[in-house]
């Protein structure tokens, strides 16, 4: 067990062997493991940076079906107020135009009165000379009582 | 057994702590002198010694075959396993291996980032990721059974040694100490030039003028650094083959067969953790000198 030429011959095998590891093993696993590792860093920050998104995202997105919400209801409370608008109007409408019919035909009736009455005038004088014709026996002159008979007309 | 002979537990554990040595013959060898009658070998030649005194006869001029072979293997797995992730790795999904492999590599990053203060160094990471891997591999193998693959090579191999675990060979060890020493000093001198480093050794602890002492003092401070991390790793994993041996030695006989497994599956159970812990040890010491090289302390 003396020291022998092994010593130098493993001495050299030992620079060899560092130096073939140092050359063509060491870096290019260092590296990849490197590169790895910004990769695997860089997607976790992405998904950290999606998922971020993601709740600003669900966040504007409640916000604007609120807002959609609220404008439909502010929409459907127009609507119905405008509904109930519209039926005072036709109501109104109605009403007024009723109204109006009634006034009418209030004064058709009025004027079918006054015609009657005018036309009964006119009879009046004629039945009341025939009349008065009939209870005296002779002809009343009708230009005679004139006066007498407006009167009685006019009584009506 | 490699000499044929009556197998003792003596024979036995000598056999897994030879090498296989692959080296110079010289003066000092049987089969090189005059005398010599069968398997001649010339002084000078280069070839295996068949025998555990043969190869310590070699001295320095020899190469451990066996787990110089084992630890570039070892090496070559690491790095086709490492290499195979590394051209999948990709940005997207990763797949089991780069997933494995990323594992790996994240640790030993967050650790040099800690460890490691001083920016720009492309090759410290790398350097503590192929310490602690090619390490591991290499403490590994001392959790195969101790006689697996010596037995299929001195069988159908008929290769006569076979150490199996690198890091109980401290030649292994203080080698991959020794270049992180090298490493060390050339980033000292790099950092903090080599007037710097020298001035680091010999103007500290104490005052200018007991330079010698501290000559002395952070040298002795410098050499035990590659010293003790190569010796600390080898000890503890020698200690551990070296319990596996005896372990195997217990086997013959129910009882003793039984303790035996017993024992030995306790003792991998337990080892799985000196594995670990050493390959870590080492790379985590590497860094920190490392790191200590790179420091540029202000003058005192």
């Amino acid at each position: 067990m003396s020291i022998t030429l092994t010593l130098i011959g493993q001495s050299i095998a030992f620079f060899v062997f560092v130096w073939i590891c140092m050359k063509a093993i060491w870096p290019p696993i260092t590296e990849a493991m490197a590169a790895r590792q910004k990769q695997i860093a860089d997607g976790l920050a992405a998904a950290e940076r999606a998922s971020l998104d993601l709740e600003l995202a669900q966040k504007r997105a409640t916000d604007e079906l609120k807002d959609a919400k609220a404008e439909a209801a502010a929409l459907v409370e127009e609507a119905r107020q405008r509904a109930a608008q519209m039926v005072d109007e036709a109501k109104e409408d109605a009403r007024a135009e009723g109204a109006k019919l009634l006034e009418a035909a209030r004064a058709d009736i009025e004027r079918e009165v006054n015609r009657a009455r005018e036309t009964l005038r006119k009879d009046v004088a004629v039945l009341a000379v025939a009349g008065a014709e009939k209870v005296l026996g002779q002809a009343v002159d009708a230009g005679a009582h004139a006066a007498l008979l407006d009167d009685l007309a006019k009584q009506l | 057994m490699a000499s044929g002979g009556p197998l003792t537990a003596e024979g036995y554990i000598q056999h897994h702590l030879t090498n296989l040595v692959y080296g110079q013959f010289n003066e000092g060898h049987a089969r090189a002198q005059a005398g010599c009658e069968e398997h001649c070998v010339a002084v000078g030649d280069w070839g295996f010694a068949q025998t555990a005194e043969e190869a310590s006869q070699m001295g320095f001029m020899a190469i451990n075959v066996d787990t110089m072979g084992w630890s570039l293997v070892l090496g070559l797995i690491f790095l086709f396993i490492f290499g195979r992730a590394a051209k999948q790795a990709t940005t997207g999904v990763p797949s089991g291996l780069l997933n494995f492999v990323e594992t790996i590599v994240d640790f030993i990053d967050d650790l040099v980032r800690s460890t490691f203060q001083h920016s720009g160094n492309a090759l410290v990471a790398p350097m503590a990721l192929t310490i602690f891997v090619w390490v591991f591999f290499m403490n590994l193998m001392d959790l195969i059974p101790v006689d697996w693959i010596p037995f299929v090579a001195e069988h159908y191999l008929h290769i006569p040694f076979m150490k199996v675990v690198p890091s109980t060979d401290p030649n292994i060890t203080l080698g991959m100490a020794f270049g992180v020493f090298m490493l060390i000093v050339y980033y000292s001198i790099l950092k903090k030039g080599a007037w710097g480093f020298f001035s680091e050794l010999a103007f500290h602890p104490f005052p200018k003028w007991m330079f010698p002492v501290n000559l002395i003092l952070e040298g002795v401070n410098l050499i035990a650094k590659p010293v003790s991390l190569g010796l600390r790793l080898f000890g503890n994993l020698y200690a551990g083959e070296m319990i596996f041996i005896l372990i195997a030695l217990m086997y013959g006989g129910l009882v003793m067969s039984v303790a035996g497994g017993v024992l030995q599956l306790a003792w991998a159970l337990f080892h799985v953790l000196v594995i670990t812990l050493q390959a870590f040890i080492f790379m985590v010491l590497s860094v920190v000198y490392l790191n200590q090289a790179h420091d540029v302390m202000e003058e005192h």
